[in-house]
């Protein structure tokens, strides 16, 4: 019994590993990398990714997968700026609408899914082309956001200490995160999730409402992307049509790396939250290096992902006996 | 004989919808762009509306050629378009290996073998990557091109160093921008490709292996068929095509970009195969997915006739992919019969 949750657990402390090295690694190297508002700035900087890989969590563990997040991203943040800047709308007004759209969204993907058994990747392919051409659709350029209801909302913080402070973005993150770990843990929904996820035929003859928790699941996921185009847009406080290209792998590989699995039926949304962290913290390292271009981060991801990859591959190979108890979960 | 024309039919019909929805697109063009149709040859070469669109459709058509075959092994290769940037990015530092030094004298004319075997070789190393990792090591195909597709773009960029390299090479521009028989030179190189291609998997067994593999790779593996070394050999091919692919975009703009080469073309690809009618996993069709390829191209040039912006075209992709899927879909097949002969269909 005790092997078993060992070896359930060995993918997240890798997770753990990992960005407890990468920390110390940079904090020796760098002076100020060891510091309280280097570390929030993950949570602030990375907060959109965040808030969707929580989302993504649960496609992957019920042995799905979403490749629409980032145009979701860039159409909700193109729709939110200019119902604000052309046509004055109000910002709560706006975002109620843009959570809406993405609830629609998911509930259609899902139900393409569900009903006519296409498979995942190919509906949320056409989200994807759908949601990045509608963005255009909306406007073909940059649109600012301005608006005073915002500006408090972005003045808004909590205090930290140490010169550090948790704006409202990154409170949302954090928020998103608990919800999602109370999701996954102690509800109903959760465990159908893993449970569809670890074998959907036996899901299906034990009598879960598979297909009702599947649509919810690509609801939930949608809405959640929405979510963070309302995060990414008070982050940038613009609407960009060509936001967040191929942000749905960076999403991707933030789940992998914190331990979910591929194939699914196994996972932690408190992995993900830390997959995220170091996906943020090869950027600060990239950043405080200097000489080092940005496009080492994407190869430094890559490597990430192959290295996890190859870990679930060997785990699972291992312990087959281990994935039933997962499944129980 | 009268067993081989009703596989004809059958391969037939399949193609009808394609092609029917390409007709669409032509009729719509012929009936409302003025000089759609209109084609004349200048210096030794054919102009016109419909000679741009195959041209332009090109690289898309052989990335289709080399996703067709894993599409029918019941993988998919998200990794073509990074691999035409790493292709593209190659060759433009082989012929000016000095550029990201910032020497900006053209350097020596390479022999024309050098600049395309490297970047094929790669290409194809690069498809070797990917079939290990599925065939051997059992990831997911999704992921495992995943890997490439993110690390791969970084790695064009490595080779550029983050620019745009330009060169002049008479004999390299060819391949983009040369004239073969009055045609531009990439619809040689896609007619070739697609022959040979056909030739191979049509004219030999192989082409049954690999639609075996796709549709059951366990009880192919008993009956002999080596399901690894066909998974790995398709990757390859895939890699292969990406790396042509590649080499005809830079030479066509004379340029390596490794931000935007090949940029969301896996995606192209990936839905042209779709609409082709190739089975994920079992039945494939070639001319299925040129037809496919044509009609996304036909779309973009009939919209960017329009004065529409072209990232609209997105939308009308998304709209068109849907439903060729929900059509393939029997699921969806079964709720329409059902609610026009009120009979409940029995599913196979």
């Amino acid at each position: 019994m005790k092997i078993q949750l060992n070896q359930k657990n060995i993918p997240i402390l890798a997770t753990m590993a990992v960005f407890f090295i990468i920390y110390t690694i940079g904090s020796l190297m760098y002076s100020g990398f060891f510091s309280l508002r280097v570390f929030t700035n993950l949570f602030i900087d990375n907060a959109f990714v965040g808030v969707i890989a929580v989302g993504m969590t649960f496609v992957i563990i019920s042995g799905g997968i979403d490749l629409s997040v980032g145009s979701v991203i860039a159409f909700v943040g193109v729709l939110t700026a200019k119902l604000i800047h052309v046509h004055h709308m109000h910002p709560v007004a706006v975002i109620c609408l843009a959570l809406l759209l993405g609830a629609l969204l998911g509930l259609v993907m899902g139900c393409l899914i569900h009903f006519y058994d296409l498979p995942p990747f190919l509906v949320t392919l056409v989200g994807m082309f759908l949601t990045r051409g509608l963005a255009f659709l909306t406007s073909l350029n940059a649109i600012p956001i301005k608006h005073p209801f915002l500006e408090k909302i972005i003045d808004f913080g909590i205090p930290l200490g140490f010169r550090a402070w948790l704006p409202a973005t990154g409170i949302i993150f954090i928020l998103v995160v608990l919800l999602g770990i109370y999701l996954s843990h102690f509800t109903r929904f959760g465990r159908n999730t893993y449970a569809i996820g670890g074998n959907e035929q036996s899901a299906i003859l034990m009598g879960l409402p598979v297909g009702r928790t599947k649509i919810l699941i690509y609801t939930l996921n949608s809405t959640l992307c929405a979510l963070a185009g309302v995060v990414y847009s008070l982050y940038t406080l613009s609407g960009y049509p060509l936001a967040c290209v191929g942000l749905e792998l960076d999403v991707i590989a933030a789940v992998v790396i914190g331990g979910t699995l591929l194939t699914g039926g196994a996972g932690y949304v408190e992995g993900t939250l830390i997959g995220v962290l170091i996906l943020g913290l090869i950027q600060t390292f990239i950043t405080f290096q200097g000489t080092l271009s940005s496009w080492w981060t994407k190869i430094a991801i890559g490597v990430l992902l192959f290295i996890f990859i190859l870990l679930q591959r060997y785990l699972s190979t291992t312990s087959i006996t281990s994935k039933s108890s997962i499944a129980k979960e | 004989m009268s067993k081989f024309q009703f596989i004809k039919k059958e391969s037939f019909q399949k193609l009808l919808w394609p092609l029917l929805a390409l007709g669409l697109i032509l009729l719509y063009n012929i009936i409302f762009t003025p000089g759609f149709i209109h084609m004349e040859v200048k210096d030794g070469r054919l102009f016109g509306s419909l000679v741009d669109i195959v041209n332009r459709g090109a690289p898309v058509m052989l990335l289709s050629i080399g996703m067709t075959l894993v599409f029918a092994t019941g993988g998919i290769d998200l990794s073509v378009g990074a691999v035409m940037a790493i292709a593209g990015a190659l060759a433009a530092t082989i012929i000016r290996p000095d550029y990201v030094k910032g020497v900006l004298e053209y350097g020596t004319m390479r022999p024309l073998w050098i600049v395309m075997a490297i970047p094929l070789f790669i290409s194809v190393a690069a498809g070797l990557w990917n079939g290990v990792l599925v065939a051997y090591v059992g990831i997911q195909p999704i992921i495992a091109t995943l890997i490439l597709m993110v690390a791969g773009r970084g790695i064009a960029q490595l080779i550029t160093q983050g620019q745009i390299v330009v060169f002049i090479h008479k004999p390299f521009q060819f391949l983009g921008s040369g004239v073969l028989f009055g045609l531009p030179f990439p619809i040689s190189i896609v007619i070739l490709m697609t022959l040979l291609t056909y030739l191979l998997t049509r004219k030999t067994a192989l082409g049954l292996f690999i639609e075996a593999v796709g549709a059951n790779p366990v009880a192919s593996r008993y009956m002999g068929v080596r399901e690894r070394l066909i998974k790995i050999a398709v990757y390859m091919f895939s890699g292969l095509c990406a790396g042509i692919a590649g080499l005809i975009v830079c030479a066509d703009i004379r340029a390596a970009d490794a931000n935007n080469a090949g940029l969301f073309l896996e995606l192209d690809a990936i839905a042209a195969v779709i609409i082709g009618g190739t089975v994920w996993g079992g039945r494939f069709s070639l001319a299925g997915s040129i037809i496919g390829t044509l009609i996304i191209q036909g779309l973009t040039t009939t919209i960017l006739t329009k004065g529409i912006a072209p990232e609209v075209t997105l939308v009308f992709k998304a709209v068109v992919i849907i439903c060729v899927a929900l059509i393939q879909s029997e699921d969806f097949r079964n709720s329409i019969t059902r609610r026009f002969y009120g009979a409940k269909v029995k599913r196979t």
